[in-house]
Formats: C-alpha cells, sequence, structure tokens
C-alpha cells in the first residue's frame, strides 16, 4: 500500500515527507514499547505509535521503518519532526486511536509484519 | 577487507542523544556493503546496549569491529553491575525506571534481544565495578 494511500484511510496529516508519499508499505506494526518494535518488525513497515519522543525516530531508523502514524491526534515537537525529515521519514498524524486506525488500515488490505 | 574499528563514548543520562552512535554504526555498515540482515542484527544489539547504558550505568564506551567474517562489539561501562544475572537475562524482567518506561523501553526486552538477534553474547559484569558486554555478529560468506 502506498503511504498516500494510508494518508487517507486514516485521514491523517503530513508532518513531513510530503514528496514521498509514493513509497510501498507491505506491512505494519503498532506499539508504544519500542523494544518489541526491534523484536518482531520487519522490513518495510509503517509504525503506529502514541509515543512522541526521539527514541521513536531512533528505534525507526535501526529497523528501516520509513513511516510512522502517530495516533490520537499527537503532534510530536518540531525538532522530532526535523529529526524525521532528516532520516527521510514520512511522518504522519492521525485523529483515530490506535486501535481504530490499526482496524482501518488491517481492513484496507495493510496486514500485519509477521 | 581492512579490519575497521569504531569507538564511541556515550553519554549517561542522555535521554535525547541515546541512539546516535547505534545510527552511525549502522551508516558506517551500509557503506562498507555489508548484508542488510547482518546490518539489522548489528543495529538493534548496538541499540539495545547503548540504552542499556544510559539508563543504567550513566554512560560508557562502544567500540565496534568489523572484520571479513564479524562484527564485535563491546560496550563497557562503569556502572553499578547486574546483581541478578539469570533474572537479567528474563524477557519481561526489568529495574528500569519510569522515565525509561515513559521512552518505550524498560521492559525487560533488552539483554534478550541482544542475545536474540547476535551469535554470541558475553556478559561480565561486578557489582559495584561495571559490565562489559561483548557481542559477535558472523557475516556469512
Amino acid at each position: 500500500m502506498r503511504i498516500q494511500r494510508v494518508r487517507e484511510v486514516l485521514d491523517a496529516s503530513v508532518l513531513c515527507g510530503e514528496e514521498l508519499l509514493d513509497r510501498e508499505i507491505l506491512s505494519a506494526c503498532a506499539a508504544d514499547l519500542m523494544s518489541d518494535v526491534l523484536a518482531y518488525v520487519k522490513t518495510e513497515a509503517l509504525l503506529l505509535t502514541g509515543l512522541t519522543n526521539t527514541q521513536v525516530i531512533h528505534t525507526a531508523d535501526m529497523m528501516d521503518i520509513n513511516c510512522i502514524v502517530f495516533v490520537r491526534g499527537k503532534i510530536p515537537s518540531p525538532e522530532l519532526i526535523e529529526y524525521g525529515r532528516k532520516h527521510d521519514m514520512v511522518l504522519l498524524s492521525t485523529p483515530h486511536k490506535m486501535y481504530y486506525a490499526s482496524g482501518l488500515l488491517y481492513n484496507a488490505g495493510l496486514g500485519a509484519c509477521r | 577487507m581492512e579490519k575497521l574499528h569504531l569507538h564511541y563514548d556515550v553519554e549517561g543520562n542522555d535521554f535525547i542523544a541515546v541512539g546516535e552512535a547505534s545510527g552511525q554504526v549502522k551508516r558506517a555498515l551500509r557503506q562498507l556493503g555489508i548484508d542488510f540482515e547482518v546490518i539489522r542484527r548489528c543495529a538493534i544489539c548496538m541499540y539495545e546496549g547503548e540504552i542499556n547504558m544510559v539508563v543504567h550505568a550513566d554512560g560508557g564506551t562502544a567500540d565496534v569491529v568489523v572484520e571479513k567474517d564479524k562484527v564485535t562489539i563491546v560496550l563497557e561501562d562503569r556502572g553499578p553491575g547486574i546483581s541478578d544475572m539469570e533474572m537479567a537475562m528474563k524477557e519481561g524482567y526489568s529495574t528500569a525506571s519510569q522515565d525509561v518506561r515513559e521512552l518505550g523501553f524498560g521492559a525487560g526486552m533488552g539483554l534478550p534481544n541482544m542475545k536474540k538477534y547476535s551469535d554470541s553474547l558475553e556478559i561480565d559484569s561486578e557489582v559495584g565495578k561495571g559490565t562489559k558486554v561483548t557481542m559477535v555478529i558472523h557475516i556469512p560468506g
């Protein structure tokens, strides 16, 4: 699924990476525990999270995750958004809660990391 | 391939910068053209180790040696040491503070993740003196 489609499905706003919305995402994971992301995520995945600190970006960077969706309307600090931009990431913010946002993406055909 | 040695000083209690060294290692390995999966395993091991040093031991040093057939990561600190190694290795056991948990860590996954993603993990720890963690990740030929 292209990130552009993710954005539509989740009614999300784009915080950075507008020019990268054509990127293809193969799977998704939802987590607030970054160690779980490190333990299980596969490549070309999207991360849904409620955390908005720099460790989210570092964790995503380690795992080659290039799209992060912040749930429940959360907007990280301008510094963090800049950090994401520096790492060529697409950062999105959706008004939906984590479980619902995950359900929307799953229904739209984006599977889980296995 | 010539042997490459990377050295980093990891600052203690710097919850913002933690992960920088791991990111640099990852990019260095990528420049060397090392296998994607090997890089990923190195990045996870180093990042979890770096976080441990920052949150438990007030920082330390990280040394990464890249050879033709393996990557060796040595993390050394002068922190409190690990008093119960058996518990420390258990998934879900953690002595981390609330601050650390709010970062998305401290759920007792660090050492188990390091064990899972390295080919060998050696921990030399003395209470009151510090901890030395050595991880080796093989590069398939």
